[in-house]
């Protein structure tokens, strides 16, 4: 039974796609656990690297050559705020790994600076995951994981990568930095699946 | 599927307890501490934080996620809040909590912004506002393991009546091997050995310790703060590796 808070009201969400435990923000706050990595768009490189080690690697040109998408999402931290009708732009991974031999059933998703979080490989296709490149219309600002950070809105915003730089794919699962740390190794935030063994 | 064993003190499930607020602690006109007692406590690092849930009557509840203040040891446990003019928890917390009172919580969480007191390292606490609170906690820790690692404190507050843990932190407060400096933004105290302003790469060059001494740098404060103190560490040499921040944004209510 939860314990009621005595003169506690609280604001009834006004939306009803908040999942559990959330509440909205208007604007967009930053989190990260360390310095923000310093990334020139000519110096930036992804490297996509197969189970078999094999590697395939894109510029910024390459990227930025591919048809781009533009979806609006909704994003939700695990820190608790959700934020609505965010607006991007940036390449789907159906685009980017067309072709590619997808052997493995997950990916580390790898970053400058060294942040890695992982996900199961399904999760990234089907329309499901982009490298954005542009936010509400502008570059991505650094702070938010620009020139290029990956955008995965159906799970929690950790595992939408700042400052993304390559993908590993693996045929079987590994903990990234949170997920090392005690978060839910998937995230779902409609099942609110913050941390290990929700 | 096997995993690594994971570090940190989030292994197994963290599950929702009720702690009773004992004391309320005015820390400045609109920041307040609790010190709770949580019986199925089982101790926290310094630096990581709790998620607070309140429950309205009709059921409706909400979450937020509140820094440690106190060291680790025992049931009871400190968080410093302050209040959001519009938040929707804090100004409650804050305002109308009172001994007394129960609430939800769930925690240690956070394995990564803590200071191990096994590291001999120097430690650079750099706050900017709230951000003080869980490196107040890396400080109590000190204290109260005996340790004598050598720790630096630069404390960006607006104005010497917004200090937290004023007597703590203050004149009266010393403790060996711990230097304190207070960056006032807005307004300083008479013979303020620094006008008031932003924090500077003379600040950091001044108080901080020097990149070859490899400190470990905790940061925390609103966003503006993290990006200019981490990009300053940077440029002094700092290695990234061993900068760790949290960012504290308005929506923190």
């Amino acid at each position: 039974m939860a314990v009621i808070s005595r003169g506690f009201h609280g604001r009834r969400p006004t939306e009803e796609k908040l999942p559990p435990g959330q509440y909205v923000v208007h604007d967009f706050p930053v989190l990260s656990a360390g310095p923000t990595p310093v990334v020139a768009k000519e110096d930036w490189q992804f490297t996509l690297t197969t189970v078999a080690g094999d590697t395939r690697h894109w510029s910024w040109q390459d990227l930025t050559a591919l048809p781009a998408e533009r979806p609006t999402v909704d994003i939700h931290c695990v820190t608790k705020w959700s934020k609505f009708r965010t607006e991007w732009e940036g390449v789907s991974l159906d685009t980017l790994l067309d072709g590619v031999d997808l052997d493995g059933d997950y990916a580390m998703v790898q970053s400058y600076g060294g942040y890695t979080t992982d996900l199961p490989l399904e999760d990234l296709l089907d329309g499901q995951a982009w490298i954005a490149y542009r936010y509400d219309h502008d570059d991505l600002p650094a702070e938010h994981g620009g020139p290029a950070r990956l955008l995965v809105p159906h799970l929690y915003f950790w595992k939408s990568a700042k400052w993304v730089n390559g993908i590993r794919l693996m045929d079987s699962d590994e903990p990234g930095f949170w997920e090392g740390l005690g978060y839910h190794e998937y995230g779902d935030p409609w099942r609110e699946q913050r941390y290990q063994g929700d | 599927m096997a995993r690594a064993a994971v570090s940190g003190r989030l292994t197994g499930r963290l599950r929702w307890q009720t702690a009773t607020v004992e004391d309320v602690r005015d820390e400045t006109g609109t920041a307040r501490t609790l010190v709770l007692r949580a019986p199925d406590w089982r101790g926290h690092a310094a630096g990581q934080h709790v998620d607070v849930r309140l429950t309205a009557e009709d059921g409706y509840s909400t979450q937020r996620s509140y820094s440690l203040a106190s060291a680790p040891g025992g049931d009871r446990i400190e968080l410093t809040v302050q209040r959001i003019g519009d938040g929707e928890v804090s100004p409650y917390l804050v305002d109308v909590l009172e001994a007394g009172d129960q609430l939800e919580l769930r925690g240690p969480v956070g394995g990564w912004f803590v200071w191990d007191p096994a590291d001999p390292s120097p430690v650079l606490l750099m706050a900017g506002g709230s951000g003080v609170v869980p490196l107040m906690s890396m400080i109590r820790t000190r204290r109260n393991v005996g340790s004598r690692v050598l720790f630096r404190l630069l404390y960006s507050v607006r104005t010497p009546e917004e200090r937290y843990y004023a007597r703590e932190l203050g004149p009266g407060g010393a403790q060996g091997g711990l230097d304190i400096t207070h960056l006032y933004t807005r307004s300083a105290p008479e013979g303020p050995r620094r006008p008031p302003g932003r924090l500077t790469e003379d600040d950091v060059a001044a108080y901080g310790w020097p990149a070859e001494f490899a400190p470990m740098c905790f940061v925390c404060g609103p966003t503006g703060f993290v990006e200019r103190a981490a990009e300053i560490l940077v440029a002094q040499g700092h290695d990234p590796q061993r900068i760790r921040t949290e960012r504290f944004g308005p929506v923190g209510g």
